[in-house]
């Protein structure tokens, strides 16, 4: 067993039967070449049963949820709710922690608005208050989904930003944590596994610190939720976000998971209809939590997609995934660390990794490689994949990704890696 | 291979064997322009002299991080451009931008353009645009700043 919590008690995943779930697959790219599709970690592809259920609400059942007095309204609504339900047993979480935002990016920044927002909210939003002297922990090896927003939430506030540095290979430093989480410390930020390295920092290990001197603890599970069993009541933090469209879920719609005392307590981030009480000429009150965070109408469709979404990886395993993706790690780590002139950045082991494998080839930039690729029909991601200062940390500009999820296969793994030997050969100096 | 349309001979050779890299001086304006899609960036100089009474682009010069494309456009940037009036480099740095946004479709004139007509192949590639405007327009921005510098701007706000 891996500290990640991998059992030997898999299945493999049928990946042939999986493929023919997901018709994109099935389309011929650039020179009528077969998609090989190694960008799952920026979003992944979506199968039938999926593309099925938002048809069928669409066809059947389309109305605004929580509004209309007729039979539509009524089952879009009972839909919408039921969505919920299903997000919330993906994760092991209870329905009324689940709160539905456009995306993981959007659920960060509710958090961190609702911070600011307490300011001036009533005083059982206390604990929510940053000002002057107070300290938002981050880590350098985070999205800009969970930089940027607390970059801003300091600047609105007076808060001070500090952060968490890495290691050589990509990996959390810790050895400052105990200096770095005092009791100025009002909230840590971290992500369950970054989207460049793979690394899985210990955020259960950091949430206990970060507790035991009283901050909240929120977490960026956009990289972690579809690839891995996440159980929000061993996690050990306050808040997680997800997106539904990185799970084979639609885009536009993304998860805030946060426990139920901190929600009741938190002020509101977007304001509008569906999400108040009562409104009059000079005040409103607002509902409930996850209903007080939902305002306008809801994404109801893209709610039963994604519910649809945790159906299908329920059906495989979220266990047989991970073990999957960790098999198909362990041979990119090996193929491309094979190759003269490449560098991986991140471990070079899947102990605590994930299916995230970046690198950079010596004197072919990045975006060289990525179109060399390309051409094959092999799709990466070349850039710095929204994490700058990461990637400056590590001493490099940009980074060609692959990323793999359930429909993934080890001749992937080899076309990538005969595809950069090609990119290698191409840009030879003359 | 259908990308060797982009990847011309001599966009490669511009790319291995950049003009102009390394910034000199003297200058008139020194801009940083950075692509936030992948990082590229460039740091870019312009001198401008008089010819006749009309400004001119006595030099450009660059520090740059990034792709081939961006490289070698910015290498044969420099060498199409230097020597021109800048009333002649503007229309060239138009021309050049109209291919770009071509994809694909544009007859460029090469006694316009010189070596610049080889990304023609670029404005196939949406994605990779950016990358051979990026030392462009630091160019571009570069010379309107050195002509409020020198205080030529009036005559070619045109």
């Amino acid at each position: 067993m891996t500290a990640t919590g991998i059992s030997a008690a898999t299945r493999p995943l049928e990946v042939a039967e999986i493929r023919a779930d997901f018709p994109i697959l099935g389309r011929a790219v650039r020179g009528g070449r077969p998609l090989v599709y190694l960008d799952s970690g920026a979003t992944s592809h979506k199968p039938r049963q999926v593309l099925d259920a938002e048809r069928d609400f669409y066809t059947i059942h389309n109305s605004a949820a929580h509004r209309g007095a007729h039979l539509l309204g009524e089952e879009a609504t009972d839909a919408y709710e039921g969505a919920r339900a299903r997000v919330a047993a993906f994760i092991n979480g209870d329905r009324g922690e689940i709160v539905f935002a456009k995306s993981a990016t959007e659920a960060l920044n509710l958090v961190a608005y609702a911070m600011s927002n307490a300011a001036t909210a009533g005083p059982e939003a206390e604990r929510f208050r940053v000002g002057p002297g107070d300290e938002v922990l981050v880590t350098e090896m985070e999205h800009h989904a969970n930089l940027v927003p607390w970059q801003q939430l300091c600047q609105r506030t007076g808060a001070t930003l500090r952060w968490f540095g890495i290691t050589p290979d990509g990996r959390l430093d810790l050895s400052n944590a105990a200096e770095l989480i005092g009791d100025r410390t009002k909230i840590v930020a971290i992500t369950y596994q970054s989207n460049v390295t793979g690394a899985i920092p210990p955020v259960g290990q950091i949430a206990a610190l970060a507790h035991a001197r009283g901050a909240l603890v929120v977490v960026d599970g956009a990289q972690s939720v579809p690839h891995r069993p996440v159980d929000v009541a061993a996690l050990g933090a306050d808040f997680l976000a997800f997106s539904a469209h990185k799970m084979l879920g639609p885009s536009g719609i993304g998860v805030l998971w946060g426990r139920r005392e901190l929600l009741g307590a938190m002020p509101p981030f977007i304001t509008g209809g569906s999400m108040i009480e009562v409104v009059r000429m000079e005040v409103s009150t607002f509902l409930p939590p996850p209903e007080r965070f939902e305002a306008g109408v809801p994404a109801a469709a893209q709610a039963v997609g994604l519910a649809a979404a945790c159906d299908y990886l329920d059906a495989l395993g979220m266990q047989n995934v991970a073990a999957h993706e960790e098999a198909l790690t362990a041979h990119a780590l090996d193929a491309l660390g094979a190759i003269d002139g490449v560098r991986i950045l991140g471990p070079l082991s899947t102990d605590d990794r994930g299916g995230a494998v970046s690198f950079t080839i010596d004197g072919v930039h990045p975006h060289d490689v990525g179109q060399l690729l390309d051409e094959l029909g092999i799709a990466v991601r070349a850039n710095h994949h929204c994490a700058w200062p990461l990637h400056r940390a590590l001493g490099v500009q940009a980074s060609t990704r692959a990323t793999f999820y359930v429909y993934n296969t080890h001749g992937e793994v080899d076309a990538l890696a005969e595809g950069v030997r090609q990119a290698q050969r191409f840009f030879a100096a003359a | 291979m259908e990308v060797e349309s982009m990847y011309r001979e001599i966009i490669l050779d511009h790319y291995r064997h950049p003009h102009s890299r390394g910034l000199r001086g003297p200058y008139d304006a020194e801009v940083h322009h950075v692509n936030p899609l992948c990082g590229d960036e460039v740091t870019l100089r312009v001198a401008l002299k008089d010819a006749g009474g009309e400004p001119a682009i006595a030099d450009v010069s660059y520090d740059a991080l990034g792709c081939s494309i961006s490289q070698a456009s910015a290498s044969v940037m420099t060498q199409t451009l230097i020597g021109k009036t800048v009333r002649e480099a503007m229309g060239i740095s138009a021309a050049f931008l109209e291919l770009m946004q071509s994809r694909g479709t544009a007859e460029p004139d090469e006694d316009l353009l010189g070596d610049a007509v080889a990304f023609e192949g670029v404005s196939k590639y949406p994605a990779r645009v950016k990358c051979a405007l990026l030392g462009w327009m630091a160019w571009k921005d570069a010379t309107a700043q050195a002509l409020d510098v020198t205080g030529q701007a009036d005559e070619e706000q045109t």
